[in-house]
C-alpha cells in the first residue's frame, strides 16, 4: 500500500515540506506570492518612476486588494468546498473584521478630525455624543484592535453556526439564512445610532501604527503583509484540508449521514471549519481597509457575498489555490470592465456564473487538469502506438 | 481468521440481551411504520429479519440508532462499559443521537450504500477507525502501527488490498457494499445492523457475504435485513418476519416459511 509508505517517509520531513507534498499548484502559489511579497515593495520604492520596471502605487494597492479578496475566497472555499456549507453571507465576517480594523483606523485621528475633538470620531461628534460608547472602548489599542478583527467574526459565526448546525439546517435554507444575516447587518449598520458612521461608514483615516497611511512606505507595508497573510491562511487551510479533519469535512460534504453514523459529531465540525473561515474572512478585511481607506455597510451587501461564491466556482472548488486564481481573475477583470463597460459588469458576473456551473464544473484548475490529462494520454497512446509498429515490424 | 477484530464481546458472565426493543412504535403523519414492535437480540446471536417492503424494518433500524425518535416503546442496548470488563450497562437507545448511538458500539449499514466517494478505499477505511472522534484528534491524528495493522487485516478481509488508493465512488455497487461492511468492522462495534447487505451483489458474492457474516457472529451480534432469501439461508440463523411494523413470526427459516400469516401476507405474495 502507498499510503502507508508515504505516511512514514513524511516523519523525517520538515512540517511544510508534509503539507504541501500532493499540492504542486500549491507550491507554485506560494513561491510566487512569496516572490510578489518581496519584488513588488521593491519595485514601487526604490526603482524609480521612469523605468519600466516601477510598480505604481496604485497597481501596488490594487493588487493588495486582489489579494485580500483571494484570502477571503480561500475562506469561503474551505466551507463550501470542502464541507460542502454553502455560505451566501460570507461578506459579513469580512465587513466586521474591516470595522475592527476601521475602529482602530478612527481613533489613531485624534484631534486631527474637522472637529478637532481628541476622543470622538468625527461622526460622533456630529450626532452630538458626549463620550465614547463602550464598545469601541479599546479599539485606541492596536492588539486589542487585531484581537477583535479575530474575534468579532468568529463569535458572530460560532453564536450563528451553533444555533444553525444544532437545529441540523442545510442546503438552500442554511444558505438563505446566511445571506438574510449579512443583509441584516447591512440595515443594521446603516443606522447612525448604531455608532459605526451609519451609511457613510469610517473613513478620512490618517496613520497606522504610527505609520502616515498616504506613504508609499506604509502601502508597501501593507502589501507585504497580505501577501503574507494569504500564504498563512492558505497554509493553515491546507494544513485542516489534509488532516483527518478535513477527510471528515469531506465526509460531511458527501453524507452526512454517515458521517454521524461513524459516530462523528457533525455540527461540532462544521462548527469549527466555519468558525476558522470566518477568522480568515475577518483578517481579509482588516487588511483590505487600510488599503482601501474606507469601510461601510455597503461591504454587508449580500451582492458581494454571492461575488465570492462565482470567484470560487470559476477558480475550481475544492482546491483553495483554484479560490485564489479565481478569485485575482474575476477581480482583475471587474476592475478592467467596470472601468471600460460598468453597465454591462454584472450581466457578464451572472454569465460567468452561469457559463462556469454549465461547462467548467470545476473551475479553470479543472479544466487545467483535464487538458493535462488529455495531453498525457496522447502521448501514452502515441507511445503505445509506436511500440505495437515497432512489434509488427520484429 | 479475525480473531483481533474482535472486542471484549466473547465471555459474558452476565446474559441480558444485547438488544432489547418492547413495545416500540413510531408514526409518520398517523401512519403507523412500527406498531408495538417488542424483539430481543442475544449477545453473539445472529438474527435475519425478513418482511415485504414497507413493513418498517428499515424504519426499525433508524429507532435503534437514533436517527428516528419512537412515539412509544423501549431500546436498550447492553455493553460492557469499557473494554475488556466483565461488567455491562444498559443504555437507553433512546436518550442518544447518531454519533452517540454509533460510539456506543452499534454500527449500521445502510440499505443504499453510503461510503465516502470522493475519497479513497483507504481513507474510508482509515475514518472509520474507532476513536479519535474530537476535533482536535482528527486535526493531528497519526496512524498508529496498530491501527495499520488493523486497516491491512480489514483490507485482506474485504478483499480490496490491492487497490486501497483506489477512488471508492471508482467502486461497483457490490464492492461499495464490501467496503461499507468493512467500514462497520472498523468502527469495532458490538452490534452491527446490516440492511440488505447483498442487493447489487452478484450470486457468488453473496455467498461470499453469508460466509463473511457468519465469521463475524462468532465474535459480534448481528441484525441482517434481506430479501434474498438463499442469502438467509445460508446464513442459517433464527429469523424475524417483520409486517406492517409488528413482528409476526418467529424461528428457524423452515418454520417460518411453514406459517400461515407468513404466506399469506408475505411469501404468498
Ligand atoms: N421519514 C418517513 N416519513 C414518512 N414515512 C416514512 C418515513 N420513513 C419510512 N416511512 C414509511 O414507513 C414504512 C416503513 O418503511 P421502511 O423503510 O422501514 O420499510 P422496509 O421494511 O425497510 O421496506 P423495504 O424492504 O422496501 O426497504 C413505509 O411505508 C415508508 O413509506
Ligand atoms: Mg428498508
Amino acid at each position: 500500500m502507498k499510503q502507508t509508505n508515504t505516511s512514514s517517509s513524511n516523519m523525517k520531513l520538515g512540517p511544510l515540506t508534509t503539507l504541501l507534498m500532493n499540492d504542486k499548484g500549491g507550491r507554485r502559489l506560494l513561491a510566487v506570492l512569496a516572490a510578489l511579497a518581496i519584488l513588488v515593495p521593491l519595485l514601487n520604492l526604490f526603482v524609480p518612476e521612469s523605468s519600466i520596471f516601477h510598480v505604481s502605487t496604485y497597481t501596488m494597492t490594487l493588487l493588495g486588494k486582489y489579494l485580500c479578496y483571494a484570502l477571503l475566497a480561500v475562506s469561503v472555499d474551505l466551507i463550501w468546498g470542502y464541507c460542502g456549507i454553502l455560505s451566501l453571507g460570507h461578506g459579513a465576517f469580512f465587513a466586521l473584521g474591516g470595522y475592527a480594523m476601521g475602529m482602530y483606523l478612527m481613533m489613531q485621528i485624534g484631534d486631527r478630525g474637522v472637529y478637532g475633538n481628541p476622543d470622538l470620531p468625527d461622526f460622533m461628534v456630529f450626532l452630538n455624543w458626549q463620550e465614547l460608547p463602550w464598545y469601541w472602548l479599546g479599539f485606541d489599542n492596536f492588539s486589542f484592535a487585531m484581537v477583535m478583527v479575530l474575534l468579532a467574526p468568529g463569535i458572530l459565526a460560532f453564536v450563528f453556526g451553533a444555533l444553525a448546525f444544532r437545529s441540523r439546517v442545510t442546503g438552500v435554507y442554511l444558505s438563505i439564512i446566511t445571506q438574510a444575516l449579512t443583509y441584516a447587518l447591512m440595515l443594521a449598520f446603516f443606522r447612525n445610532d448604531m455608532g459605526f458612521g451609519g451609511n457613510n461608514g469610517l473613513t478620512d483615516f490618517k496613520d497606522i501604527l504610527g505609520f502616515d497611511l498616504q506613504a508609499d512606505t506604509t502601502r508597501a507595508g501593507l502589501f507585504f503583509c497580505s501577501a503574507l497573510a494569504l500564504m498563512i491562511g492558505y497554509l493553515i487551510s491546507r494544513f485542516i484540508v489534509t488532516s483527518k479533519l478535513g477527510r471528515v469535512l469531506i465526509a460531511i460534504r458527501d453524507s452526512e449521514t454517515r458521517a454521524r453514523f461513524l459516530g462523528y459529531r457533525v455540527e461540532y465540525f462544521k462548527l469549527f471549519v466555519f468558525v476558522v473561515s470566518a477568522m480568515l474572512a475577518g483578517v481579509a478585511g482588516a487588511l483590505y481597509v487600510p488599503q482601501v481607506g474606507i469601510i461601510n455597510p455597503g461591504e454587508f451587501a449580500p451582492l458581494l457575498s454571492i461575488e465570492m461564491i462565482i470567484w470560487v466556482a470559476v477558480g475550481g472548488r475544492g482546491t483553495l489555490f483554484g479560490a485564489v486564481i479565481g478569485a485575482i481573475l474575476v477581480n482583475y477583470a471587474k476592475t478592467y470592465f467596470t472601468g471600460a463597460f460598468a453597465e454591462i459588469w454584472l450581466f457578464m458576473l451572472g454569465g460567468l456564473f452561469v457559463l462556469t456551473t454549465l461547462y467548467l464544473p470545476k473551475g479553470i484548475i479543472g479544466l487545467w487538469q483535464q487538458m493535462a490529462d488529455k495531453l498525457a494520454a496522447k502521448k501514452m497512446s502515441k507511445l503505445q502506438v509506436g511500440d505495437l509498429a515497432e512489434g509488427e515490424k520484429a | 481468521m479475525s480473531n483481533s477484530l474482535s472486542n471484549a464481546t466473547s465471555k459474558h458472565i452476565d446474559n441480558s440481551p444485547v438488544l432489547y426493543l418492547d413495545g416500540v412504535s413510531v408514526s409518520f403523519d398517523g401512519f403507523k411504520a412500527l406498531n408495538n414492535l417488542s424483539l430481543t437480540i442475544e449477545k453473539g446471536e445472529m438474527r435475519a429479519i425478513i418482511g415485504p417492503n414497507g413493513a418498517g424494518k428499515t424504519t426499525m433500524m433508524d429507532v435503534i440508532t437514533g436517527k428516528t425518535r419512537p412515539d412509544e416503546g423501549i431500546i436498550t442496548f447492553n455493553t460492557s462499559a469499557n473494554k475488556g470488563s466483565q461488567s455491562t450497562t444498559d443504555y437507553d437507545l433512546t436518550q442518544y443521537d447518531e454519533a452517540d448511538v454509533a460510539n456506543l458500539g452499534v454500527g449500521r449499514k445502510f440499505q443504499k450504500p453510503s461510503v465516502i466517494e470522493s475519497l479513497t478505499i483507504f481513507e474510508n477505511l482509515e475514518m472509520s477507525l474507532k476513536g479519535g472522534r474530537s476535533i482536535w484528534q482528527s486535526l493531528f491524528h497519526k496512524l498508529s502501527p496498530e491501527q495499520k495493522l488493523k486497516l491491512d487485516e480489514i483490507l485482506v478481509l474485504i478483499d480490496m488490498a490491492e487497490k486501497a488508493d483506489d477512488l471508492a465512488g471508482n467502486l461497483s455497487h457490490g464492492q461499495k457494499q464490501w467496503l461499507e461492511i468493512g467500514m462497520l468492522l472498523g468502527q469495532e462495534p458490538e452490534l452491527l445492523l446490516i440492511d440488505e447487505p447483498a442487493a447489487g451483489m452478484t450470486d457468488e458474492e453473496t455467498m461470499k457475504t453469508a460466509e463473511l457474516f457468519k465469521t463475524l457472529a462468532k465474535t459480534h451480534s448481528l441484525m441482517v435485513v434481506e430479501h434474498d432469501m438463499d442469502f438467509i439461508d445460508a446464513l442459517n440463523c433464527k429469523v424475524t418476519v417483520l409486517n406492517e411494523g409488528s413482528v409476526l413470526a418467529e424461528g428457524t427459516l423452515q418454520e417460518v416459511k411453514a406459517n400461515e400469516d407468513v404466506i399469506e401476507k408475505y411469501l404468498g405474495r
